[in-house]
């Protein structure tokens, strides 16, 4: 008897371990509280306050907010769905939602009736998937643009005026190149336009490095592939065809790696994802200048004893500027618990109402054209020029903005093209060697 | 009649041989006793097959049922028979991070066991303090993420203090982690570093085991500390190596967490591990089944080089005595 008993009472135990496991997730949802998830830890106050002014208007819903670091984010969301432990609202990025909608595991959200005119240009539109349906609703966008050191700029003799008005092509980099070198000083202090200037011996970079690029290169190479004229994709959106055995965009690719060999940009060996991208690199005094998103504003603000400005892209061979234009959305799960509650935040999110406190704490540009103007306006207030930012949303006659590339298989695009570039610019291959990484992923996308 | 009262009445028959009854007496109870031990095993054991099934055992099947499937574990698996078995032959990031892999291992494994025993024979012969035996573990007690993050920040190309230090004996900076050359050796030694202390305890404790009359006679016959390392430590040690180089290469070749926080795999692949390509083919690309089909790989990989080992170094058998 005592045996059996042991016996029963090991099964119960194992069986509440699977028990406990699969229910562990659904701790703190129940019909009066929405899960929303995002990863950026600057927004978190930000739509802590959205959060407060949605439970004043829907009495007895409750909006609870879990913050994840960017890279855990996609893995535990990832495992969420396979789990059942899933949010019901997550902030969704391009670069996954294709492979999200092609899994089926995010809520069509058509009946929301977002119209494209409520936010700025294109951001709504990117959120449709290839089956017609809507499945996020635009939060915000972020643009890329030239941040740099205004003592440095100073002592290189370069105003701002001049820096503003860069333009650059791939054959000899035009004044850009020019100025990146003029930032340039090696160990003897000699600039990188001067002659006996030692490339081998920089002590400070004209532009700093944030790596290869990935597939998307949005603040390595990415602005002045557009402002040449190339496209990622045969189509703005859900293309079968990408374009990294074009011509055009190998010029642009040897031509920007190039400028490392020249020694205006640091080697790929002195970049690390973790311990030194770009920003680091202009922290630290080692770089001049940097191409940097939006979202790092402040970060570049914060930088103690520096006084860092802004400038736009340059001017590219087809005589526009060009940025990255990419967007975040909210997306509800398919599997979500409080489905009602998850319509009503979502909507709440996407409006003007959240959008303008969002922006108020100027730290993102909100999706809507009202909650932008907030946000410029709290960026003034702090004392940030972000027009280098803005005016190409504004300014579409002398502007290109582009957005992410939207296609599925983003994932494997990214896994073949991140040591393609890496070995362009690492091992100095030759840029002809996209072509058969293009046919790679030219190939999974056509399946 | 004492037997009889001490035993139940029912169990003596009446009339029959006091000798015979005795003797099945006591079988009964023998088989009776086994019995209940057997049980008790039984419970005592459950705990850990329990584990082994829902652990070990189901994973490894499943595992192999979906190498032959193509799976993004959100939709049911499908059956594509050895398709990835052809894409992985067939597959030159596969190839290419199976030489990584084999590359880290042999430096990982080959300097970690040599310092490791220089380590537990200096300890056995040298010092009986515990402290140091203690000291000689640290670097074990810090995580392997932990202990890569901050070797990344030490060795980093521009910012680390290590190659502040080099530039300003003269030296030119080494991209430890960030070159093809350099990054796997890096990697190798930064998990020597915290893998040494312990392999050496590991080691240290197969020295203790051989007795000590056999160093004092060999002392009188007037050996040297060198000669006595290679005629009678190196023999006798050898079991406990044999077992301890069967574990640190298994878990060798699982290198995974270190790669993961200093190199994620760069630069252009120059890292991309086995373990590492596993898990981005199934966490990054949700090709669970292509993810599965490398993981078999490598477990018969792992299965032949241990049953190889096993074999040359004659683990299970001692020259003790």
């Amino acid at each position: 008897m005592r045996i059996r008993n042991l016996t029963a009472l090991a099964g119960a135990l194992a069986l509440s371990l699977v028990a406990g496991c699969a229910s562990g997730g659904s701790a703190g949802s129940s019909a009066n509280t929405v899960t929303y998830w995002l990863w950026d830890a600057n927004q978190l106050p930000a739509y802590q306050a959205c959060a407060k002014g949605f439970e004043k208007e829907n009495p007895g819903l409750k909006v609870k907010i879990t913050q994840l670091g960017w890279s855990d984010y996609w893995t535990k969301l990832t495992a969420g769905f396979i789990a059942g432990t899933q949010p019901d609202v997550f902030t969704d990025h391009i670069q996954y939602f294709g492979q999200f909608a092609d899994l089926k595991v995010l809520e069509p959200l058509d009946d929301l009736g977002m119209k494209d005119s409520d936010y700025q240009p294109g951001l709504a539109a990117n959120w449709i998937g290839q089956d017609g349906h809507r499945y996020g609703a635009p939060k915000d966008w972020d643009t890329v643009a030239l941040f740099y050191n205004e003592k440095m700029a100073k002592d290189a003799g370069l105003t701002a005026e001049q820096l503003n008005n860069l333009a650059w092509n791939p054959e000899d980099g035009g004044t850009f190149e020019k100025a990146v070198a003029r930032l340039t000083i090696d160990r003897n202090g000699r600039r990188g336009d001067e002659p006996g200037f030692d490339k081998d011996n920089v002590k400070v970079y004209g532009l700093a490095t944030n790596g290869g690029g990935f597939g998307d290169g949005q603040t390595q190479w990415s602005n002045f592939a557009a402002s040449a004229g190339w496209d990622y994709l045969d189509k703005p959106r859900w293309g079968k065809k990408y374009q990294y055995g074009s011509k055009t965009f190998q010029s642009v690719i040897k031509w920007y790696f190039g400028l490392a060999k020249k020694g205006y940009m640091p080697p790929l060996s002195d970049y690390n994802v973790q311990s030194n991208q770009a920003n680091t690199q202009v922290a630290a005094g080692k770089a001049a200048a940097a191409f940097d998103g939006a979202w790092m504003i402040s970060t570049y603000a914060g930088f103690k004893g520096m006084d860092m400005r802004t400038a736009l892209t340059p001017v590219g061979p087809t005589g526009k500027r060009a940025t990255m234009m990419n967007g975040l959305a909210d997306s509800i799960t398919k599997a979500a618990k409080n489905k009602e509650g998850a319509r009503k935040w979502v909507a709440y999110l996407a409006s003007d109402e959240c959008q303008t406190v969002v922006g108020r704490y100027g730290v993102v540009f909100p999706a809507t054209p009202a909650g932008t103007r907030a946000a410029i306006a709290a960026y003034d207030k702090k004392g940030l020029d972000v027009s280098a930012f803005t005016e190409p949303v504004a300014d579409k006659k002398h502007f290109r903005t582009f957005s992410y590339p939207i296609a599925n298989y983003s994932a494997d695009m990214t896994a073949l093209m991140t040591p393609a570039m890496e070995d362009i610019y690492g091992n100095g291959k030759p840029v002809s060697s996209l072509d058969e990484t293009n046919d790679q992923i030219n190939l999974i996308l056509g399946q | 009649m004492t037997i009889a009262s001490s035993s139940p009445p029912s169990r003596l028959p009446l009339g029959s041989a006091q000798g015979a009854g005795t003797k099945s007496r006591t079988r009964r109870a023998r088989s009776r006793e086994s019995q209940g031990d057997g049980r008790l095993a039984a419970v005592f054991i459950a705990p850990a097959l329990l584990g082994f099934l829902v652990f070990l055992l189901w994973p490894t099947l499943r595992g192999i049922y979906l190498s032959f499937t193509r799976f993004n574990l959100l939709t049911p698996a499908e059956w594509v028979g050895f398709d990835n078995y052809v894409r992985m032959v067939n597959d030159p990031i596969f190839w290419s991070s199976l030489t990584v892999t084999v590359e880290y291992v042999f430096i990982n494994i080959g300097v970690q066991t040599v310092a490791a025993l220089a380590i537990a024979v200096l300890l056995q012969r040298l010092t009986q303090s515990a402290l140091l035996r203690g000291i000689v573990l640290t670097p074990y007690l810090m995580s392997n993420v932990v202990a890569g993050l901050v070797w990344l920040w030490i060795l980093d190309t521009q910012l680390g203090i290590g190659n502040e230090i080099i530039s300003a004996v003269g030296v030119d900076r080494i991209p430890f982690l960030a070159d093809e050359t350099w990054a796997i050796p890096t990697i190798a030694l930064i998990n020597v570093w915290r893998h040494v202390g312990y392999t050496a305890l590991l080691l240290f404790a197969g020295l203790q085991a051989i007795p000590n009359d056999m160093y004092e006679a060999a002392k009188v016959d007037g050996a040297s500390e060198w000669r006595m390392f290679w005629r009678i430590t190196m023999p006798l040690l050898r079991p406990v190596l044999a077992v301890v180089l069967i574990m640190t290469v298994i878990g060798s070749f699982q290198v995974f967490d270190t790669v993961a926080v200093t190199t994620a795999g760069g630069p252009a692949n120059a890292t991309n591990v086995l373990q590492y390509y596993i898990y981005g083919s199934a966490f990054g690309r949700f090709q669970f089944g292509y993810a599965s089909a490398m993981s078999v790989a490598l477990l018969v990989v792992l299965s032949a080089i241990t049953v190889l080992q096993y074999r040359l170094t004659r683990a299970g058998r001692t020259d003790l005595g």
